[in-house]
C-alpha cells in the first residue's frame, strides 16, 4: 500500500462525538450546575421527626390491619362498592372507546383537514390536563355523590388517553398501504375501513385493555372524593379506622388489577 | 389513450421534479419509464392519478380531463386507473382475498366495502384474477403471510380488479430478485398484451426494460431526453439519461441475457413461432 516506503499509521482510539453539547467546558458546567441544584434541592426537604415518631405507630396499626385482613364484617358494603366499581369500569371504557374512536381519528393530522384535527387535538387536551380527581369532584358537585359522577368522570378521562394514543398510531402508520388504497378510487371511509384500521386495531385494542384496568384502579381512587365505588368503601372504613377492613379492600383492588394487567397481557400477544 | 401535455411539477420545496413532459401512451402499449433516481419518474406516474398534484400541464385519460377534477369525479377517474407499487404496498394484516377486492373500492358502496359483501361479478373476477395470477390457494391468507414475488402477484391482481383502461407500475421489481423481477416483468407484460392495456412502468434495471417494453422514456432532471423503441437506446442515449459510463459492456451482457431468456421461452413452449 505504501508507495515510498512510508507505512502509513491508523489512530488506534476513537471516541464516540458528543451530540448534545459540542462544547467540554459547558459539559462540565453543565453537570456541575445539575449536582449543585440537586443538593440544594434535597436539603431543603425538611422531615419533622418527632412527627415521623408519632405517625410510626398509626402506620403500623395501617400495615397491621392489612396483614391480617378482615373480609367478613363489612362485606357486604365492600361487595357493593366492588359490583358499583366494576359496572363503572366497564360502562365507561365502553362509552370512553366508542367517543374516542372518531375524536382519535379526527386527532390524526394525516387523515383530517386542518380545522378537525385542531378541534380534536383541542379536546383531547383539555381532556389530559384535567386530573381524574379534579373532574370527580366537579362531576359530584354537578350530579351528587355516586356511581354516575364516577361513570362520566372515567368516561371523560378515557378520551383523552385513548384518543391521543390512537390519533398518534395512525400517524405512523405506513403510508404506501394508505397510498394503494387511495389509489384505487377509495373514498375517505374506505380509506380509514381498509388501508388504517387494520394497521392500528391490534394496538387500539390493546390499549382498550390498559385502559380499563387503569379505569378500574382510578375508579377506587374517585371513590375517595365521593365518586362512589369500592373508593367510597375503602375511604368510610379508612375513617372508621377500620384497618383490617381496609387491608381487605385493597387487596381486593390489587386481585383484581392483577388479573385484569394477566389477561390483557395475553389478549395482546396474540392479537400481533 | 393517455396524453399528457406540457407537465410541470414544482414542489412547496422549490424543487422541480417535472419539467415540459409531453407524450402519448396509445392503447395497448407498454412503456417503459427509465432515469437515474431523482429524475421524476415518480412523480410523473403519481401525477397522473393524482396522488402528487401536477402544478401545470394537462393529463387526459380517454378524452377525460384528469388535472382538474376533484371529490368524487377524481376518485371515478382513479378506478380507471391500476396502480402496481414498488414494496407491494398491500394491506398486511388483510387477507389476500381482501387485497384484491380492495381493487373495486372505487365502484361499489361503503357498506359493501365495510360488510365484505361485494358483487358476484366482483368476486368471480377476483378469483379468476387470482388464478391468473397463481395464487388461488393462498386466497384467504394473510398477505404477511407471502413471499415477495407472492405478494406482488396480488398487488398485480388488485390492480387489474379494478378493471382498469391504464396500468401505473411503479419499480415492480425494485424488492425481487433477478429471477422472480423477470417473472413478474413478464406477468405484467403478458397480462397487457391479453387485453390491449396500456401501461407505464417506472423502472431502474435498464435491461428489463429493453427486454419486455415497446418504448422507453428516459427522463433526467425531469424532463424527457429519449423517446423511442428499446433497439434505439444506444450508448449515446443512456450517456444522455444517465451520465458517462462503460455501457457497452452492460449491454453486452445484455445480449446475452436475452439470448438466455429467448432460449428458455423455447423450451418453455411447444411451438417454436416467430422467434
Amino acid at each position: 500500500m505504501s508507495d515510498a516506503g512510508v507505512t502509513q499509521t491508523w489512530p488506534t482510539r476513537w471516541r464516540r462525538p458528543p451530540q448534545m453539547v459540542k462544547s467540554r467546558a459547558w459539559r462540565i458546567a453543565l453537570w456541575v450546575l445539575a449536582i449543585v441544584y440537586l443538593y440544594f434541592a434535597v436539603s431543603t426537604v425538611e422531615v419533622n421527626w418527632t412527627r415521623v415518631a408519632i405517625g410510626w405507630e398509626r402506620g403500623m396499626r395501617f400495615v397491621a390491619g392489612f396483614l391480617s385482613p378482615d373480609f367478613t364484617t363489612r362485606w357486604r358494603d365492600i361487595s357493593t362498592g366492588l359490583i358499583e366499581s366494576l359496572t363503572m369500569t366497564f360502562t365507561s371504557t365502553v362509552v370512553g372507546i366508542l367517543i374516542s374512536v372518531p375524536i382519535g381519528v379526527g386527532a390524526a393530522r394525516n387523515l383530517s383537514p386542518r380545522p378537525v384535527y385542531l378541534v380534536c387535538r383541542s379536546i383531547i387536551a383539555v381532556s389530559r390536563a384535567l386530573q381524574e380527581v379534579i373532574v370527580a369532584i366537579f362531576f359530584v358537585a354537578l350530579f351528587g355523590f355516586g356511581a354516575f359522577a364516577g361513570f362520566l368522570t372515567l368516561a371523560f378521562a378515557t378520551i383523552g388517553f385513548l384518543a391521543k394514543l390512537l390519533a398518534e398510531d395512525i400517524e405512523d402508520i405506513d403510508e404506501a398501504q394508505a397510498e394503494a388504497i387511495r389509489a384505487t378510487g377509495a373514498s375517505w371511509l374506505q380509506l380509514v375501513n381498509y388501508a388504517i384500521q387494520p394497521q392500528v386495531m391490534p394496538r387500539l385494542i390493546g390499549l382498550s385493555m390498559y385502559r380499563l384496568d387503569i379505569n378500574f384502579r382510578e375508579s377506587a381512587v374517585i371513590g375517595i372524593v365521593g365518586a362512589g365505588g369500592i373508593g367510597g368503601t375503602l375511604n368510610t372504613s379508612l375513617s372508621r379506622y377500620e384497618y383490617d377492613s381496609a387491608g381487605a379492600i385493597l387487596l381486593i383492588i390489587i386481585a383484581i388489577v392483577m388479573v385484569a394487567e394477566y389477561t390483557s397481557g395475553i389478549l395482546r400477544s396474540r392479537l400481533q | 389513450m393517455l396524453t399528457i401535455e406540457n407537465l410541470t411539477k414544482v414542489y412547496k420545496t422549490g424543487d422541480r421534479a417535472l419539467t415540459d413532459v409531453s407524450f402519448t401512451v396509445p392503447k395497448g402499449q407498454v412503456v417503459g419509464l427509465i432515469g437515474p433516481s431523482g429524475a421524476g419518474k415518480s412523480t410523473l406516474i403519481r401525477c397522473i392519478n393524482r396522488l402528487v398534484e401536477p402544478t401545470s400541464g394537462t393529463i387526459r385519460l380517454n378524452e377525460v380531463e384528469i388535472t382538474r377534477l376533484r371529490g368524487a369525479e377524481l376518485r371515478r377517474v382513479r378506478r380507471r386507473i391500476g396502480m402496481i407499487f414498488q414494496e407491494f404496498a398491500l394491506v398486511e394484516r388483510l387477507t389476500v382475498m381482501e387485497n384484491v377486492l380492495s381493487g373495486r373500492l372505487g365502484y361499489v358502496p361503503f357498506w359493501r366495502s365495510f360488510l365484505r359483501r361485494y358483487p358476484a361479478k366482483d368476486v368471480a373476477l377476483a378469483f379468476r384474477l387470482l388464478d391468473r395470477v397463481g395464487l388461488t390457494e393462498h386466497a384467504d391468507k394473510r398477505a404477511d403471510a407471502l413471499s415477495g414475488g407472492q405478494r406482488q402477484r396480488v398487488g398485480i391482481a388488485r390492480a387489474l380488479e379494478q378493471e382498469p383502461e391504464l396500468l401505473l407500475v411503479d419499480e415492480p421489481t425494485a424488492s425481487l430478485d433477478p429471477k422472480t423481477s423477470r417473472q413478474i416483468m413478464r406477468l405484467i407484460v403478458e397480462i397487457c398484451r391479453e387485453s390491449e392495456l396500456p401501461a407505464i412502468i417506472n423502472i431502474h434495471d435498464v435491461l428489463l426494460a429493453q427486454q419486455f417494453v415497446d418504448r422507453i422514456i428516459g427522463l433526467r432532471a425531469g424532463r424527457v431526453v429519449f423517446d423511442g423503441p428499446p433497439i434505439l437506446l444506444t450508448k449515446d442515449a443512456l450517456t444522455r439519461i444517465y451520465g458517462e459510463e462503460d455501457w457497452t459492456a452492460m449491454q453486452k451482457g445484455a445480449a446475452e441475457d436475452a439470448q438466455a431468456e429467448a432460449e428458455a421461452r423455447r423450451a418453455n413452449e411447444k411451438f417454436v413461432g416467430a422467434l
